[in-house]
């Protein structure tokens, strides 16, 4: 009975996939037409500013409503239900908020439209990485609207009693300052840095991090998998190297997000790798937070100077069985343009693709990170960008996690991965 | 077993059973093939159509070419067997006995253990004393939480600085690779499900006659041989049915490590998880052939325990088949008195699957 169950969970998934025709999709560079009524498929609204968002749309387009879907809070649920309704040819979703990662899956299988560029009138305006995510083949399939980057988080107290006055832009000057601090009565019984590293998709971020930081890539221009190389080899052994030695504390390979946010607001870590959302967290002085006040941020630090972040974020997508899809397409404009994503900054504190709100004083202010969240995003680079973007994560994983640990040969991990990807990305 | 000759005997005691017993007649039969076909129409329609729908959709494959404008090439082509001879070949065959293996594993080391838990629950549960609907509520919370819930709150008890390490006194990583994630999906699972055998247990122990353990008492017969003589044997029959349904739901155990522990873990990785793998990147044909394998796997685990052990999951039917067994004959009472909760089991079974997808 229950396998049953589950084998009718799995042919209702696939019913109509197999009789796919050829469909309105995307192929033939996209007429983006039609007016009138369209739906916005998200994930949770937590903050009630989309909604909000979204009445000041409909107020001024008493036509062209625009109705809030929202999906599950959880990413690969939103992707599921946004993959059923692809495959299902449903015109249920008109604008789908996609993240960043699954551009190219979607756009292989024609699921979303292609957006001529001229379209998108201030697509100049946004930081280029971000809009490279959503290219697949050098072709437009979304725009950014939200962004995200990797920063460092620092006890700047603890460094300041050390005699440190700047931030550690490098991997080495970062070890240099965890034994300086050690050596300090504040330092005792601290790890030095921690990360993302439980088996999930943020260790293939810290992981692409510490290879790009190292002057590595995983995938290349061309799309080809290259991480079987000496600058990728360097990156993974600075993280194997930081579980070796105990400068990453034994327990980080069991830490997500949250865990790593709470080892550092209970001051256990000097260094931290993780998201702008940690820093109105951390800096809570309801007693949740030890260290309110006491830490700054910095860039990601890198081999032999800045490192490189890996992008988070989301593209706003038209899904290609879509009716007015020219409703849509401006839509996406206003989401994009300058005056929402200002509004959008100040109320959720979620990081922005439009370059100049970065430098805007007022928002500065209100997030003393803008500066070093810009210049992480602006050099930051993409996870690849690959059609089977599930399998090509899980093989990332597979083999980062192994090697930190189990602490195994790195470079048989690379040579393996790079095997492996190379299955993966060609077929 | 004729019809009449019972009634005759002891028409007061029990009037219904014999009834029941009756022969069809021919206009009768097909008053009851009527009145059961929109049983057998709805059954057909969530039971058999979506398994043969999952038989056909194995042996397809779709979306695995791109054409030159990078465009996944649509459609799906016909594979025959591959799609299941795939899953025993090289790194995927290794990942999918390395599943199988662990499937097994839960299910034997969980249900033994949840078994005599359960069973130790219900004789507790059973016993008269202050404050037994207490024990008895709290007994059973375990099963009324949600698996992915319940996975959660251990998850959070095998964190890094977690209760569980705090009161072991040791930095114990519960969901890195090795026996200590195994461990931890054991516990959570046992915990939690040790509960629904004694529940059914206790169901069982219920039907027992005060009558035949005075007359144990009279003859002097110690608790531990009342136990293994008289208790034991007397709620086999509802203790089976609950063992079967353990079993048949540890074999497609999917949210508990995939919670706990996390996907793509070889320690904690199941036969559902691999399924789940495959139709979560899109690739239903051999998610379907994946679903296929362990459809089967359960159906034999489960018939050779019927046949083993004797499990008498569809009580009085085989009782009125002719010679089936001497044995069955003075066991028939137990399982009438089982028939209820198994029904409940079969409800209860479906909702926690549904939860789990």
């Amino acid at each position: 009975m229950a396998v049953a169950s589950s084998l009718a969970l799995l042919a209702t998934a696939c019913g109509s996939g197999d009789d796919g025709s050829s469909s309105g999709g995307g192929s033939s560079a996209a007429a983006l037409e039609g007016r009138g009524p369209i739906t916005l498929a998200s994930g949770k609204d937590t903050s009630g500013n989309l909604q909000h968002q979204l009445d000041a749309w409909n107020s001024s387009h008493p036509n062209e409503k625009v109705e809030l879907k929202e999906l599950p809070d959880d990413a690969d649920a939103q992707r599921q239900q946004m993959v059923q309704n692809a495959q299902n040819q449903s015109d249920a979703y008109s604008v789908l908020v996609m993240d960043v990662v699954w551009t190219s899956e979607f756009a292989a299988n024609q699921w979303i439209s292609q957006i001529p560029e001229d379209k998108v009138p201030d697509l100049g305006k946004l930081v280029p990485a971000t809009v490279e995510t959503a290219k697949y083949r050098d072709k437009l399939y979304g725009v950014p609207i939200t962004s995200d980057g990797g920063l460092l988080y620092y006890r700047k107290d603890l460094l300041t009693a050390a005699g440190i006055t700047d931030a550690p832009k490098t991997w080495d000057e970062l070890l240099a300052d965890c034994q300086k601090v050690a050596a300090t009565p504040g330092g005792k019984g601290m790890s030095c840095y921690a990360g993302q590293f439980e088996k999930y998709e943020g260790l293939t971020v810290n992981f692409s991090e510490a290879v790009n930081s190292a002057g590595g890539e995983i995938v290349d221009k061309d799309g080809k998998p290259n991480v079987d190389t000496p600058e990728a080899l360097a990156g993974l052994q600075e993280l194997q190297n930081g579980f070796k030695t105990g400068a990453i504390p034994k327990a980080a390979i069991t830490y997500k997000e949250e865990e790593s946010r709470r080892a550092f607001q209970d001051g256990k870590l000097l260094f931290l790798r993780n998201w702008p959302y940690v820093y109105s967290l951390a800096n809570k002085t309801d007693g949740s937070s030890k260290i309110a006040g006491k830490f700054a941020v910095a860039p990601l630090p890198g081999k032999d100077g800045p490192g490189v972040s890996s992008l988070g974020g989301h593209d706003y997508a038209i899904s290609s069985f879509a009716k007015n899809k020219a409703t849509a397409m401006d839509f996406i404009n206003f989401m994009a343009s300058e005056a929402q994503q200002k509004d959008n900054l100040a109320k959720t504190s979620l990081a922005p693709t439009w370059a100049s709100l970065y430098d805007d004083p007022a928002l500065t202010k209100q997030f003393p990170y803008l500066p070093q969240l810009k210049a992480s995003i602006a050099s930051a680079q993409p996870r690849p960008r690959v059609v089977k973007y599930g399998d090509v994560t899980a093989a990332i994983q597979q083999a980062a996690y192994d090697a930190l640990s189990k602490q195994s040969d790195p470079k048989a991990a690379l040579a393996a991965l790079q095997t492996k990807l190379q299955s993966l990305i060609t077929q | 077993m004729t019809a009449t000759a019972p009634v005759a005997e002891r028409p007061a005691k029990e009037p219904k059973q014999p009834k029941r017993q009756q022969r069809f007649n021919e206009g009768t039969g097909r008053l009851a093939a009527l009145l059961l076909s929109p049983t057998l129409l709805v059954l057909g329609l969530v039971v058999l159509f979506p398994i043969i729908s999952a038989l056909r959709e194995s042996l397809f494959t779709s979306g695995t070419t791109l054409d030159e404008n990078g465009f996944i090439v649509k459609g799906s082509t016909f594979v025959g067997l591959d799609n299941y001879l795939d899953i025993f070949k090289g790194d995927t065959g290794h990942r999918f006995w390395n599943a199988f293996y662990n499937t097994t594993f839960f299910t034997v080391v969980c249900v033994v253990l949840e078994t005599v838990l359960g069973v130790a629950m219900a004789l507790i549960m059973h016993k008269a004393f202050k404050g037994r609907g207490i024990v008895r509520a709290s007994i059973l919370v375990p099963w009324a939480i949600p698996t992915v819930v319940s996975a959660l709150l251990w998850k959070w008890i095998f964190q890094a600085d977690g209760i569980a390490n705090q009161l072991i006194g040791t930095q114990v990583l519960w969901s890195t690779e090795g026996w200590q994630s195994k461990l931890s999906v054991i516990i959570a699972d046992t915990w939690k499900t040790a509960p629904f055998i004694g529940l059914l247990v206790l169901a069982g122990l219920q039907t027992i006659p005060a009558e035949v353990y005075e007359a144990a008492k009279v003859d002097g017969a110690s608790v531990w041989k009342t136990f293994t003589r008289i208790t034991l044997p007397l709620v086999k029959p509802a203790l089976l049915v609950a063992v079967l349904f353990r079993i048949l739901d540890t074999l497609r155990i999917f949210d508990l490590p995939f919670v706990l522990v996390g996907p793509h873990k070889d320690s904690v990785e199941t036969l559902s998880m691999l399924a789940y793998d495959q139709a979560f990147n899109t690739r239903y044909g051999p998610a379907a052939a994946y679903a296929t394998v362990l459809f089967v796997y359960v159906a034999v685990v489960a018939y050779a325990f019927v046949k083993i052990l004797g499990a008498d999951v569809i009580g009085e039917a085989r009782a009125r088949k002719p010679g089936g067994g001497g044995g069955n004959g003075k066991r028939w009472r137990k399982k009438n008195a089982a028939q209820g909760a198994p029904n409940t089991a079969v409800g209860a079974v479906t909702v926690s699957g549904g939860g789990g997808q």
